[in-house]
């Protein structure tokens, strides 16, 4: 995470020369920082110090600045809006009605902060036991709807079953088909057991897709009215149009997140609308800023760019039950063949990270470093050698690629062909619709462009992609070894176990995968001056984690 | 009188038989796209157990000629039947949508229809002059450049520097007063849009009809220009001229889809894109019959006011 924003703060005991009055100054700072004292014991102090009187001053503007205050409203110009979008929380599609229903409306049981931690939002905490089998969580108490309505383990249980069982049609039924029962035990608790255990279970159940709606008593969830416990209400909802959310006056956490009084939000997907309604300040905040104008966004007045760089990726996977990449070899060949650092550089204007043919990104706990897992460099000669080993003098490919895979795919496409030619590998770029990508090319064609979101676990990354019977095996790729690290290391208590064991799968999907990941993709948002954003915003999702109404406020 | 509502009749009738026409066609080819409803909701998630549950639910395994008949049928008793991916009813949806539309075609052709015929006429007066030449050129400039394009400039040039809001996200709640300033950027990209048809369309209409004798007696007789242009000739030039603009309202509310993009306006167009790209057949249906009526009903207007118009038009040949 960097912010633009270069908020390098003031520090009076830069003002002073020797270094006890300079640890005294800083002591002083930070417990005015901290709330411990006041504004005019901080002035004395420092004058007493022997700061000047502007230094002081900085130092209590910013801190003033610093604190939250309530009031005034949000305006997010979003993408990802539609008119069909439904408030069926099984159906939620994409940064709109993430934004509303889990950012404002109607919270999980979980939510990550920016360090990357899961904390409890509708509960409590939580106990796991049985080698992260059972788990216990504890609803949190004094937490009421927005009809009135009390928090219990109920709507929890009936919230998260809406997700299960054979008949599901939810996008999130993935995310909990390691879920073997759930059932209340008692008001305030839910219990959980796992098929295998697992410890990220926090993480997962922040999935966009959890969100707690109240229970109608008969094991159905009434998501059709939009009432949840969150810190807003739905006032009025268009859907993929606007939606304006109002303070509920009962919320549990007043005081501590959640600062605006309204927060409307309008689905602007046309790019250059969006950035005129941030730069004209119709909206105070926006997503997806092209990565080709993010420069000049940065420069007009009053406006600034957020990045964060998570675990979002493009990637191009190649199909290993289908020629020519059913060869380690060739395999290897096309990873050494692309130029990754032209094509962050080229395609993506720099705004990402170099990535290594590992799924695990910059937002994940256990991610090799490059000295576990060296970066892999662009080498026409390892290229020719591995095709060799395969028995090959030159290989023709056809690479299918649309915008939808990932922006830029076709161009990254031209830009391969080109490097590939000294490994005497023969590209044709296939342009294909971005209708129906996902159905016809995607996992069907043998090597083609996507892209992810990223996951916050290693464990969800693996199991839901890489893992030999995943729905989304998009490598279809099978390695019995790993498989058998991935369920070991699921349930393995001791950290450094557990990180030893999530290095080897990277290695192994490093080396004999079927996943090119040249880039991880930056977040690139824009916002105005009228809202303070907090140096560190969550990189798990755009806008804060999607957290923004709750974590920014008025400047 | 007869004539003329014998006429009505039975072009009533083609326009409804045209509309079935167009919605089986329409039907066909949103089932040549690939995909369906259940594959893009779900999109790079889908699953086959999800899409399955999906396609069940919503009847979309039931075959295609009997999904149509169902909805032909629902049709005809007037009943747009349900969006399948909001599972209510089509009309609520579409309501409020053809309200902005119609409000923003009204808007666009309140400036643009008296523009271009004043333009028109004073083209056609000052024929072949500078001002004829001036306002041909900038029409033709703007009906050249892509709407997207003028919508742009016009945000550079009059959004950015404050005068007017860039989006135009109104509702049902807005004020007409602050609904005709929202508006104001959307209805003039598509005045600059289609004034340079009409107004050229009006000129050599009139041009057309200054060649004709009965103008050639006016001048001996010593009319001057602009009354003879007034008197004379344009109430002869109607008939193209209504039917010019009768094309180019119904262009105002069917074409402006990307109008609505650059400027946010939740118009029908949206509603039809988002219908397509889900695969919300029904919706897209249901606009896209509501489009064909714009364009029927507004020609069959046209033709009433160019058969009042001229009446030798009302007799049979």
């Amino acid at each position: 995470m960097e912010n633009s924003d270069n908020c390098q703060k003031y520090k009076i005991s830069a003002e002073v020369s020797d270094r006890e009055t300079q640890i005294k100054a800083d002591k002083l700072q930070e417990s005015y920082a901290s709330g411990k004292i006041g504004r005019r014991g901080f002035m004395t102090g420092a004058l007493a110090l022997g700061v000047s009187l502007t230094g002081a001053s900085t130092v209590v503007e910013e801190v003033l600045a610093a604190t939250p205050k309530a009031g005034g409203r949000l305006k997010i110009g979003i993408t990802g809006g539609a008119t069909s979008d439904v408030l069926d929380p099984g159906q939620i599609l994409d940064a709109y009605m993430i934004n509303v229903s889990m950012g404002q409306v109607r919270p999980n049981m979980t939510k990550i902060m920016p360090d990357g931690s899961a904390q409890g939002d509708l509960v409590e905490s939580w106990e796991a036991s049985n080698g992260a089998k059972t788990w216990k969580f504890n609803v949190r108490k004094g937490v009421e709807f927005h009809n009135g309505k009390t928090l219990d383990s109920t709507d929890i249980v009936d919230s998260i079953r809406h997700h299960m069982g054979p008949d599901s049609k939810s996008g999130g039924s993935g995310v909990v088909s390691g879920i073997a029962s759930i059932r209340t035990d008692g008001k305030d608790g839910v219990i959980i057991e796992l098929n295998e255990g697992n410890g990220d279970l926090p993480i997962l159940l922040s999935d966009y897709h959890l969100n707690i709606c109240p229970s109608n008593g008969d094991e159905t969830i009434d998501w059709q009215s939009g009432i949840g416990a969150g810190a807003y209400v739905l006032a009025e909802h268009e859907p993929g149009v606007r939606t304006l959310t109002k303070k509920f006056a009962n919320y549990w956490n007043t005081g501590n997140d959640s600062f605006f009084d309204e927060v409307e939000t309008l689905g602007i997907n046309d790019p250059t609308a969006r950035m005129s309604a941030l730069s004209t300040g119709a909206v105070d905040a926006i997503n997806n800023v092209p990565a080709k104008t993010a420069k000049r966004l940065g420069n007009m007045p009053n406006v600034k760019t957020l990045i964060s760089t998570g675990n979002k990726q493009a990637t191009m996977p190649m199909l290993c039950d289908m020629e020519p990449y059913t060869d380690q070899n060739v395999r290897n060949a096309m990873k050494h063949m692309l130029n990754r650092q032209e094509l962050l550089d080229k395609i993506f204007y720099g705004y990402g990270q170099l990535g290594n043919d590992n799924p695990v990104g910059p937002a994940n706990y256990f991610r090799a470093t490059t000295d576990e897992l060296p970066q892999r460099e662009y080498d026409p000669e390892k290229a020719k050698f591995y095709l060799k080993e395969a028995g090959l003098s030159s290989l023709s490919v056809q690479f299918h690629a649309a915008d939808t895979g990932f922006a830029g795919a076709v161009d990254a496409g031209a830009l391969m062909r080109e490097s590939a030619k000294a490994a005497g590998i023969d590209i044709e770029v296939v342009r294909e619709p971005n209708d129906g990508y996902w159905s016809n090319v995607w996992m069907v064609k043998p090597w083609s462009a996507c892209y992810w979101s990223g996951r916050p676990t290693e464990d969800w990354i693996f199991s839901q992609i890489y893992y030999s019977k995943a729905d989304w095996n998009d490598t279809h790729w099978k390695n019995a070894s790993f498989d058998k690290l991935l369920v070991e290391a699921r349930s393995e208590t001791d950290e450094a176990k557990r990180r030893e064991k999530y290095v080897e799968m990277q290695r192994i999907v490093h080396t004999d995968g079927g996943l090119i990941l040249p880039v991880f993709l930056s977040e690139i948002m824009g916002y105005r001056s009228s809202v303070n954003v907090p140096g560190q915003v969550a990189n798990n999702w755009e806008l804060d984690g999607h957290l923004c109404a709750r974590r920014w406020w008025t400047a | 009188m007869k004539n003329l509502i014998l006429m009505i009749v039975k072009r009533l009738a083609l326009g409804v038989l045209t509309l079935i026409m167009l919605s089986l066609l329409i039907f066909l080819s949103v089932e040549a796209l690939p995909g369906d409803l259940a594959q893009e909701i779900l999109g790079q998630q889908a699953t086959p157990e999800t899409v399955a549950a999906i396609r069940r639910e919503l009847g979309l395994d039931l075959p295609a000629h009997i999904r149509y008949l169902n909805w032909l049928g629902g049709m005809l008793q007037g009943d747009f039947g349900n969006s399948l991916a909001l599972r209510k009813p089509i009309i609520g949806l579409i309501a409020p949508r053809l309200e902005n539309t119609l409000f923003l075609t009204l808007y666009t052709a309140c400036i643009a229809v008296p523009l271009s015929l004043v333009l028109g006429m004073m083209a056609s007066l000052f024929r072949n002059g500078y001002f004829d030449r001036i306002s041909n050129a900038s029409a033709l400039a703007s009906i050249s450049m892509p709407e997207f394009f003028v919508g742009y400039i016009l945000i550079y040039l009059l959004a950015l520097t404050g005068y007017f809001p860039s989006m135009a996200n109104i509702n049902a709640n807005t004020p007409l007063l602050e609904k005709l300033y929202i508006c104001f950027l959307p209805a003039l990209t598509l005045t600059l849009v289609v004034t340079a048809h009409m107004m050229r369309m009006t000129r050599a209409a009139i041009i057309n009809i200054l060649a004709l004798p009965y103008i050639e007696m006016a001048h001996l007789k010593g009319i001057r220009p602009r009354r003879i242009i007034t008197r004379h000739a344009l109430p002869n030039a109607i008939a193209p001229i209504v039917n010019v603009v009768a094309l180019n309202l119904a262009y105002l509310i069917t074409g402006v889809v990307i109008v609505e993009i650059v400027f946010v306006f939740p118009g029908l167009g949206q509603l039809m894109v988002d219908g397509v790209k889900f695969r919300d057949i029904p919706v897209v249906q249901a606009t896209s019959l509501v489009f064909a009526s714009a364009y029927v009903g507004l020609n069959l207007l046209a033709d009433i006011i160019s058969t009042i118009s001229n009446p030798r038009l009302m007799r049979q040949r």
